[in-house]
C-alpha cells in the first residue's frame, strides 16, 4: 500500500450533480480536500450545502439516476475509487471505509436481532464463521460500552435506547477495523448528555485504533472539540479550509465569520445575536458570481459578477472569496476590531 | 414547607400549581394480568407535580432532555393536552377548570409556536388564510381589514406581503417558522409557548428567529415560555431558566446564574455536555459524564428521579422525593443534599443530607 505523504484520502475537483424536474442541481461542484492518516476532518455546512453528498460520493452511494458523479478523483490510499469496478468498491465499503448515519433507528433493520446485524459484516468481509462472528459481535458491543453485552446481543433494535442504538451503529462500523470512518451527523438525533458520551466514545476508539475520521456536522461546538482540520461548505463548494484552531481564531471567509458569530456563546453576555441575513441559496438556480454574495455583508460589484477564486492564505488555510486576504487580515487584527460594525 | 417558587420582584402572568399530566398506557386489567402485559397499570407521568411562576414580560426557558416532559408541560399550560390535576392560574381564572367555551375565549391571549414548521402549517391553505384564520375565528377582523392585518403581520415577522397567496411548500423552514409566528401574533396574545422553535432550523436561520422573537417580545410586550433542549439558545434568549428531568422541575434560577453557578448535579452535567464553539476551551475543559440513559417515565425511579445517574446520590436519595427549595435568593433547587447553608454539593460531608431537616 502506498503512503502518499500520509494522505489517506484525497478528493480532487469532485462534482456530483442531480437531474431534477427543476433543472440540474449541482450538489457538489468542484471540491477538493485531503485527509491525513489518523486525523479527524470536520465538514460543516447548513442543509443543502453538499456535505452529505460529498461523503456519499466517497463510497459511491449516490443513487443513479438522478445523481451522477460528473467528474473528479477520489484517491483512497492513492487509488481512485471512481475508477474501480463496483465489486471492488463493495469490498472497500464497510471494511476499509465505514459510515455512521444520523438516525440510528432507520439505519438498523428492525426485524433483525442486533447479533445478526453485527455478524453479517464480519462474516462477509473477514470470512468469520458463525461462532467467531458471534463472539466478535459481543466483543464489539463491549468495546462501545453496552453494559451486559452478552445478554443484550440477541435483542432487537427497538429494545435499545437512541444512544445505545448509535453505539451499536459504531460497533458495526468499527467491526472490520476500517481505515476511514465517516460519521454523518452522528449525534444530531441525540440528547446532549448522550451526545457527549458518543463523541467521547468516538474520540477514544479513534485513539485506540488509529482510524481516520470524517465528521459531518452543523454544530460548530462539536467541530471545535473533535477535529484537527475543518472544511466549511456552502452551496456545493468548499468556502474555507483550515486547521480547526486557526479557523475558529482567524477565519478567512465572510461566511465562516458570520456562522461563528451567529452561535450564542453561553459563557458571555451578549446583546443581539449576529445574524446572517437572507436564506441559503437554491442550488438549482444559482446566479453567476459568488453563491454567498446575496447574504454577504462585505459584498462588492465583482462578487455578483465573477465566481471567487480559492485563495491560499498560508500552508493549510484556503478561502473561496474575492477578498480572502482582507478578511483574513481583519480576523488577525483581533475579534474586537471586526465585531464592532 | 415552602415549595412554591415565587419571586419577590415582578408579578406573575401565569401560575402553575402542582400540575400533573399522566398518560394511561393500559395494563392492569384482567386480560393484561393473564397475558403478560403485566399486573400493574402502566402510567406515564410526563409531568408530575410542577409548580412554576411565569412573570409578566419575561422569557422563561424550559430545558431538559427528550422525554422529560417539557413539551407536555408547555401544551398542558394551554390545555392542548389535558392536565390530570393541578391549577393553571391566568387573570384570576384557573384555566384547568374552564369549560370549552370560556377556554376558547382565553386562548386568544395564549398562543403557541411549534417545533416543526413543516407539519404545523396546513399545506392546502395559503399563507394569507393561515395567518388570517385566527382573526376570523375570534371575530377580530374581516374582509379588507383582515387582509390589511395579515399583510401587516407578515411584514412584522420579516416576510414580504407578496407571499400572501402562496402555499407553505414554497417556503423554506425558516420562512415557515416566521409564518407560524405571524399566526400566533394574529390575535395579539399576552403569552406564547415557543416549543422548540429553532431546533429544526439551520444555524444561520436560528439566529434570525431568536432575534425576531426577542424583537417581538419587546415591541409587543409578550411573555414567552421558551422550550428547548438547546442550552446555548435557552441561555441566550431567556431571563430565567427552569430545568426539567423526568416530569419534575429540578432547578429554577435566572439564566446567567444557572449557567455560571448551577447547583444541581444534573444541571451541571447538562451544561458541561454542551460543546462550546471554541477549540481552546474544548481542549481544556473537564466534562462531567453522566452514565447511562434517561430512565423510562413509566415507573420512574423512586425518590429523586436522578439518583440512578447522580454521582452524589446516597441511600436516602432513593427514598425521599426532593422538593424545590430556595437555596439562594431566587435560585431554587430540588436536592436533599444541599441547603442554603451549604449550597455546593461538592462540599457536603459524605452521607449528609441537610435538605432533609428542612422539608
Amino acid at each position: 500500500m502506498t503512503q502518499n505523504n500520509g494522505k489517506l484520502l484525497e478528493v480532487k475537483e469532485l462534482r456530483t450533480y442531480f437531474d431534477t424536474d427543476d433543472g440540474v442541481v449541482k450538489a457538489v461542484d468542484g471540491i477538493s480536500f485531503a485527509l491525513n492518516r489518523g486525523e479527524t476532518l470536520g465538514i460543516v455546512g447548513e442543509s443543502g450545502s453538499g456535505k452529505s453528498v460529498t461523503n456519499l460520493s466517497i463510497i459511491r452511494l449516490i443513487p443513479n439516476p438522478p445523481g451522477k458523479i460528473v467528474s473528479g478523483e477520489i484517491l483512497f490510499n492513492g487509488e481512485d475509487i471512481l475508477l474501480l469496478p463496483i465489486d471492488s468498491v463493495r469490498k472497500i465499503r464497510g471494511r476499509r471505509i465505514a459510515m455512521i448515519f444520523q438516525d440510528p433507528m432507520t439505519s438498523l433493520n428492525p426485524f433483525m436481532r442486533i447479533s445478526r446485524q453485527l455478524m453479517e459484516i464480519t462474516q462477509l468481509h473477514l470470512g468469520h464463521t458463525k461462532s467467531q462472528a458471534y463472539e466478535h459481535a459481543i466483543g464489539m458491543l463491549e468495546t462501545v460500552g453496552i453494559p451486559d453485552a452478552r445478554a443484550r446481543v440477541d435483542n432487537y433494535p427497538h429494545e435499545f435506547s437512541g444512544g445505545m442504538r448509535q453505539r451499536v451503529m459504531i460497533a458495526m462500523a468499527l467491526s472490520c477495523q476500517p481505515e476511514l470512518l465517516i460519521a454523518d451527523e452522528p449525534t444530531t438525533a441525540l440528547d446532549v448528555t448522550i451526545q457527549a458520551q458518543i463523541l467521547e466514545l468516538i474520540k477514544k476508539l479513534k485513539q485506540e485504533t488509529g482510524t481516520s475520521v470524517i465528521l459531518i456536522t452543523h454544530d460548530l461546538g462539536v467541530v471545535a472539540g473533535m477535529t484537527d482540520n475543518v472544511i466549511v461548505m456552502y452551496a456545493g463548494n468548499v468556502f474555507e479550509q483550515a486547521k480547526t484552531s486557526e479557523l475558529f481564531a482567524t477565519p478567512g471567509n465572510p461566511y465562516t465569520k458570520g456562522l461563528l458569530r451567529s452561535v450564542p456563546d453561553p459563557t458571555a453576555e451578549q446583546g443581539k445575536l449576529y445574524q446572517i441575513p437572507g436564506l441559503p441559496p437554491d442550488v438549482a438556480h444559482l446566479k453567476p458570481g459568488c453563491p454567498f454574495a446575496p447574504r454577504c455583508e462585505r459584498v462588492e460589484e465583482i462578487c455578483r459578477r465573477e465566481f471567487p477564486p480559492y485563495v491560499q492564505l498560508n500552508a493549510d488555510h484556503f478561502s473561496l472569496c474575492h477578498f480572502a486576504q482582507d478578511v483574513f487580515a481583519e480576523s488577525r487584527k483581533g475579534p474586537e476590531a471586526v465585531s464592532q460594525p | 414547607m415552602s415549595t412554591k417558587p415565587t419571586l419577590k420582584n415582578g408579578s406573575s402572568l401565569i401560575s402553575i400549581r402542582d400540575l400533573k399530566v399522566h398518560f394511561d398506557m393500559g395494563g392492569g386489567g384482567l386480560v393484561d394480568k393473564l397475558f403478560g402485559a403485566g399486573p400493574t397499570k402502566r402510567i406515564v407521568k410526563a409531568v408530575d407535580g410542577v409548580s412554576l411562576e411565569i412573570l409578566k414580560g419575561e422569557t422563561l426557558g424550559l430545558v431538559g432532555e427528550s422525554g422529560c416532559g417539557k413539551s407536555t408541560l408547555g401544551r398542558a399550560v394551554l390545555r392542548l393536552t389535558e392536565p390530570t390535576s393541578g391549577q393553571i392560574l391566568y387573570r384570576d381564572q384557573d384555566l384547568s377548570k374552564l369549560k370549552a367555551r370560556d377556554l376558547r375565549e382565553q386562548r386568544r391571549h395564549l398562543q403557541i409556536i411549534f417545533q416543526d414548521p413543516y407539519a404545523s402549517l396546513n399545506p392546502r391553505m395559503t399563507i394569507g388564510q393561515i395567518v388570517g384564520e385566527p382573526l376570523d375565528t375570534f371575530g377580530l377582523a374581516r374582509g379588507k381589514e383582515a387582509e390589511r392585518r395579515v399583510q401587516e403581520l407578515l411584514e412584522t415577522v420579516g416576510l414580504s406581503k407578496r407571499f400572501i397567496k402562496r402555499y407553505p411548500h414554497e417556503f423554506s423552514g425558516g420562512q415557515r417558522q416566521r409564518i407560524g409566528i405571524a399566526r400566533a401574533l394574529a390575535v395579539d396574545p399576552d403569552f406564547i409557548v415557543a416549543d422548540e422553535p429553532i431546533s429544526a432550523l439551520d444555524v444561520s436561520i436560528q439566529a434570525q428567529i431568536m432575534n425576531l422573537l426577542e424583537r417581538l417580545r419587546r415591541e409587543k410586550n409578550l411573555t414567552y415560555l421558551f422550550i428547548s433542549h438547546d442550552l446555548r439558545a435557552v441561555r441566550h434568549v431567556s431571563d430565567r431558566v427552569a430545568v426539567m428531568y423526568l416530569g419534575k422541575l429540578v432547578e429554577v434560577a435566572d439564566a446567567k446564574t444557572i449557567y455560571d453557578e448551577p447547583l444541581m448535579p444534573y444541571t451541571k452535567a447538562l451544561i458541561s455536555a454542551v460543546p462550546v464553539p471554541d477549540p481552546e476551551v474544548e481542549a481544556s475543559r473537564q466534562r462531567i459524564m453522566l452514565e447511562g440513559d434517561v430512565p423510562s417515565p413509566i415507573n420512574p425511579p423512586t425518590g429523586c428521579r436522578f439518583h440512578t445517574r447522580c454521582p452524589f446520590a446516597i441511600d436516602k436519595c432513593r427514598e425521599v422525593a426532593p422538593e424545590l427549595v430556595e437555596i439562594k435568593p431566587n435560585h431554587f433547587a430540588a436536592c436533599i443534599r444541599i441547603s442554603p447553608q451549604q449550597p455546593h454539593i461538592e462540599n457536603v460531608a459524605p452521607g449528609d443530607a441537610p435538605g432533609l431537616v428542612q422539608s
